[in-house]
């Protein structure tokens, strides 16, 4: 079932004609990978799904439901992760987690312990999230996309500042997203290592 | 198919939660918000000094100067509001949490108001009795105050939300919003006057009241609007 459908975008940035009639659709229990070189459009492209970004032409639906006729349905199925990582400088992990991923779910802090284990975060570090590496601050990132437990993940190059470790890391993260009857839409460089028949790409020029 | 999250948040709990947030934050940081509160003071005790200390002349002088200082701080302040949440992605991660948007920025407003605005309405009141106002006049310092500070922190939010794409906005900012916010000085400081002369106080009281509704419900709608523009 194609819950993630998007016809006919076309998106000019200035001069710049970014999305020329681009049209694609995400099955249930798929990621789309969007690959091309810097400048293609990935970013513009993932802003656009996520209603961030208005096209100029065409439509995105999600569950058949134009996504800017309804905006708080789908955005309540949503999971963002752009450039910022969102997280405040002056909050630990934990507290970054309780009051962003906090404002849409109930959580427990058991629960944003699991999550923090997941994305393999240690479990007793009680630093700032300025005093974190780049790396690590993704990794939190990450747990706020976990914790949302959204159906749609729209996630604009996860994988960056992560180690390889990492990496499979977020891989596996994806492999269980898809597994439960989830739907991403990732923006990365890095080669995906998911099944053949639950992996798009889409290469944008 | 995935089933749907469990245990979704209701958009009053969730802005609660900002304000929790960002009160936490401020409180980690309390040079952001001592900063205005140390301008509103210095501004006005240098009144007197370039001026005159005589104390009928003061009294004279007290509401302008007040009023002046205070929006000059809120404005010093507004900067602060969205920029951050804006380079960082957390606006990006608001706009499209399916809550409404102009229920956060409020509550975002409200902390910031809190943190800036609330410390000039206590500090207004002592610096009046500085400048020779008498204290029978206290109560009605403090009202317009709250008012005005309210209307100037809500008409300012929608100035800084337009502003956040630009890397100094500080200028533009001003100019956006200085012509809004001068009724707001100009029925303040009126209040102000008449309540150091003691005399009744409802008509520019009324009028401040109508502002500082009228911005609450508008500023946060506007600056929805602005914030969804400038993440384009």
């Amino acid at each position: 079932m194609k819950l993630l459908i998007a016809e006919n975008l076309q998106l000019w940035r200035g001069e710049l004609h970014v999305l020329r009639g681009l049209s694609l659709a995400v099955d249930v229990g798929c990621c789309l990978q969007v690959t091309g070189i810097n400048g293609a459009g990935k970013s513009s492209l993932l802003r656009v799904l996520a209603g961030l970004l208005p096209p100029e032409e065409g439509s995105v639906r999600w569950r058949d439901i134009d996504t800017r006729r309804d905006p708080y349905a789908f955005h309540s199925e949503l999971a963002w992760l752009g450039h910022g990582t969102a997280l405040k400088g002056d909050l630990s992990a934990r507290e970054n987690l309780r009051y962003s991923a906090g404002l849409r779910r109930e959580l427990t802090p058991s629960m944003i312990d699991a999550a923090l284990a997941r994305v393999g975060f240690a479990h007793a570090d009680q630093r700032l999230a300025r005093q974190m590496s780049a790396g690590q601050q993704r990794r939190v990132a990450l747990a706020r996309v976990l914790l949302l437990d959204s159906t749609l993940w729209l996630l604009d190059e996860p994988t960056s500042n992560l180690d390889r470790s990492g990496q499979q890391m977020f891989t596996q993260l994806l492999e269980a997203h898809l597994d439960e009857g989830g739907l991403a839409v990732v923006a990365t460089h890095q080669p995906l290592p998911l099944a053949a028949q639950r992996l798009q790409t889409l290469e944008l020029t | 198919m995935k089933p749907p999250a469990t245990g979704v948040v209701s958009p009053g709990k969730a802005g609660w939660r900002l304000v929790q947030r960002d009160l936490r934050l401020g409180l980690r940081r309390p040079g952001e918000w001592l900063q205005p509160l140390v301008f509103f003071l210095v501004v006005t005790t240098l009144f007197p000094l370039a001026t005159s200390p005589e104390l009928s002349r003061l009294r004279d002088m007290a509401p302008g100067a007040l009023w002046v200082a205070a929006l000059l701080s809120s404005l010093l302040a507004l900067e602060l509001l969205f920029r951050e949440d804006g380079q960082d992605g957390t606006l990006e991660q608001l706009a499209v949490s399916g809550l409404p948007l102009p229920w956060l920025l409020l509550a975002k407003t409200c902390v910031h108001w809190l943190m800036t605005g609330l410390p000039l309405v206590l500090a207004g009141p002592l610096v009046a009795t500085a400048l020779g106002a008498p204290y029978a006049s206290i109560p009605g310092v403090f009202a317009a105050l709250l008012l005005g500070s309210g209307a100037l922190s809500l008409i300012g939010a929608v100035g800084a939300a337009l502003t956040l794409g630009l890397h100094r906005g500080g200028v533009l900012l001003a100019l956006l919003v200085l012509p809004l916010a001068v009724p707001v000085l100009i029925f303040g400081a009126r209040a102000t006057s008449l309540a150091i002369a003691q005399d009744p106080m409802t008509a520019p009281m009324y009028l401040l009241g109508a502002i500082a509704v009228l911005s609450a419900t508008l500023a946060p709608l506007a600056a929805a609007a602005a914030v969804r523009i400038s993440l384009e």
